[in-house]
């Protein structure tokens, strides 16, 4: 068997007092798509943000891609990274949030080639045209010149996912990318998700979207209270839960 | 199809719809009358002003380009720009320092912003052109352990007093309109980059202070023309600057009045300057706010 792009084993997150995450295990296969589902405060958010370690945990561990993000192995003794390792170990995660978070001072062609260029010491020349590929694909062209106030939530989504796309990313997370976006805007976004998904990007998405956890997900992990209460294919998890807590969190959405 | 006709006479209940096309401009008696009174006296002023022979307009055009003034002139904009740019330049490490999470850092750059806000510029700028009677010599004496240094006198000329006395002063203003500059920009930004592996200090150089010069700029133009100002300040540590210089002629000649105002029309013409400058690059950093991009889109990335 390949070695899994995410191992995250009994990961702990608190806030001050306040426990958010309590024992979460979690593996992702190469290629794999993950949705995340579960109420608000359950810490899904929370752990995506530990997977490229925008937070750090208390206890666990989690490796992307083999490497421990935030520490490394010194003979036995497990030691801090410094800002800039952590950084580089980063680059090979790409991001999606809910509120897009687009650099409203670039336009959109910037936004895209801003790390590629800058961090990962691609040629300007490669990086737009492969930003141009990336365009298109989620059938924003045009949009290049534009900046992104010009652009509607929807066209901003998938320009910060082409962004997220430009640094050649390994793995993906998603937080809620279509929770800020007006109901008849959700679906291009979600379309283009559905793209990368079925072209083997690995996915970790978290989302209250149900139909697209039936239709792209090849995994449905439900969280709820920090842990992991019930997870396994959406044909099984999305149609016959067992946990109770499970079935009344998917109740809502019939 | 609705011809124009209809839609001016177009009815909804007991309101008629005339298009807004169709409308006039009302002339208006009251503000044009205003207008005229105000320009009439405003140029009666000026008229009493040019044929006040105490003015003595004549000395001030024999005066405005002497050659003592324009040098003064020239200390005076150099002063300006050396003294922004180390201010600005150090402003900006306090201000990061400032919004670190070092407390060490951060509470230096707090006294340090404490004590050059609470002390008048004047006394500063006379303090370190008398730095010698306190510290003879500088260099690093750790607990009376000399370990070389330089003479004070040899180190603090009037040049250097006051590049320090104005740059120093203006680092602790200049550190609070950037930290507030940097904390008008949404934290998602910061976050963002850090997801794509930047570095603290790329983020804040291509992400951060780049939306920050917005709330940044203004108050900096404001700065600007303060230091255009305050350089005069250093006359009083023999500094030869625009002041010191109409001063040192007036003293021989005695047109006192004269003289000041050449320096005056001189400071207005620096700060009209930096205001027209202001406009342009406030501009500049709007950019991405205007619905319009044709123009906007061709901006350069300006990078690496
Ligand atoms: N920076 C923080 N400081 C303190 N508490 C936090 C912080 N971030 C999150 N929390 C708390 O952690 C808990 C989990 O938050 P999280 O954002 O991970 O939930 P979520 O599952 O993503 O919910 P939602 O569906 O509403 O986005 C919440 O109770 C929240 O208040
Ligand atoms: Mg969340």
């Amino acid at each position: 068997m390949t070695q899994p792009i995410v191992q995250a084993r009994n990961v702990h997150k608190a806030y001050d007092q306040l426990e958010v995450l309590k024992g979460i295990d979690l593996d992702v296969a190469p290629g794999e798509v993950v949705v995340m589902l579960g109420p608000s405060g359950s810490g899904k958010s929370t752990f995506l943000r530990c997977i490229n370690h925008l937070e750090s945990i208390q206890q666990g561990a989690i490796l992307v891609d083999g490497e421990q993000m935030g520490y490394r192995l010194q003979g036995d003794k497990l030691l801090k990274l410094s800002e800039n390792a952590i950084a580089r170990q980063r680059r090979k995660i790409g991001m999606v949030f809910q509120s897009f978070n687009l650099y409203p001072h670039m336009t959109v062609l910037q936004n895209i080639i801003e790390a590629p260029v800058g961090i990962h010491g691609e040629s300007r020349a490669d990086a737009t045209a492969h930003a141009m590929q990336l365009l298109n694909r989620v059938g924003l062209a045009d949009k290049a010149p534009a900046y992104p106030r010009q652009l509607s939530g929807g066209q901003q989504q998938r320009v910060a996912i082409a962004r997220a796309l430009a640094i050649r990313p390994k793995l993906m997370l998603f937080d809620e990318p279509t929770s800020a976006l007006d109901p008849e805007l959700v679906g291009e976004v979600l379309a283009t998700m559905r793209d990368l998904a079925a072209q083997g990007l690995t996915m970790i998405v978290v989302t209250h979207e149900i139909g697209f956890a039936r239709e792209a997900a090849d995994r449905v992990v439900f969280m709820d209270g920090g842990v992991v209460v019930e997870q396994g294919r959406p044909g099984d998890v999305l149609v016959n839960p067992r946990h109770p807590r499970t079935q009344a969190f998917l109740s809502r959405f019939i | 199809m609705i011809g124009k006709d209809r839609v001016n006479s177009a009815k909804a209940g007991d309101v008629t719809f005339r298009d807004v096309s169709t409308a006039h401009q009302q002339f208006r008696w009251g503000k044009t009358a205003l207008w005229l009174i105000v320009v009439l006296l405003a140029a009666d002023f000026l008229w009493a002003i040019a044929n006040n022979e105490n003015f003595g307009w004549a000395t001030i055009r024999e005066y405005f380009f002497h050659p003592e003034v324009v040098a003064g002139l020239w200390v005076s904009l150099g002063l300006t720009v050396v003294a922004m740019i180390l201010g600005t330049i150090l402003g900006l490490i306090l201000a990061v320092m400032r919004l670190s999470d070092d407390s060490l850092a951060n509470g230096l750059a707090g006294i340090y912003i404490w004590f050059f806000r609470g002390t008048p510029l004047l006394v500063q700028l006379i303090f370190w052109y008398n730095l010698s009677t306190l510290f003879p010599t500088l260099g690093i004496n750790l607990f009376g352990l000399g370990l070389g240094g330089w003479d004070t006198n040899s180190v603090i000329t009037p040049l250097t007093a006051a590049i320090l006395g104005l740059a120093l002063n203006e680092a602790a203003y200049m550190a609070e309109i950037i930290r507030g500059g940097l904390l008008s920009v949404d934290k998602g930004q910061a976050e963002t980059a850090s997801a794509f592996g930047m570095t603290r200090g790329r983020a804040l150089r291509r992400i951060v202070i780049p939306q920050a010069m917005r709330a940044i700029v203004p108050p900096t133009g404001n700065q600007l023309i303060s230091m255009v100002k305050a350089t005069s300040l250093v006359s009083v540590i023999a500094m030869s600057d625009l002041l010191y210089a109409v001063q040192s002629i007036y003293n021989r000649t005695f047109d006192i009045v004269p003289m000041l105002l050449v320096a005056v029309f001189w400071y207005l013409i620096i700060t009209s300057v930096l205001n027209i400058g202001q406009g342009y690059i406030e501009r500049y950093y709007g950019r991405s706010d205007r619905r319009n991009s044709a123009a906007a889109a061709m901006q350069p990335t300006g990078e690496v």
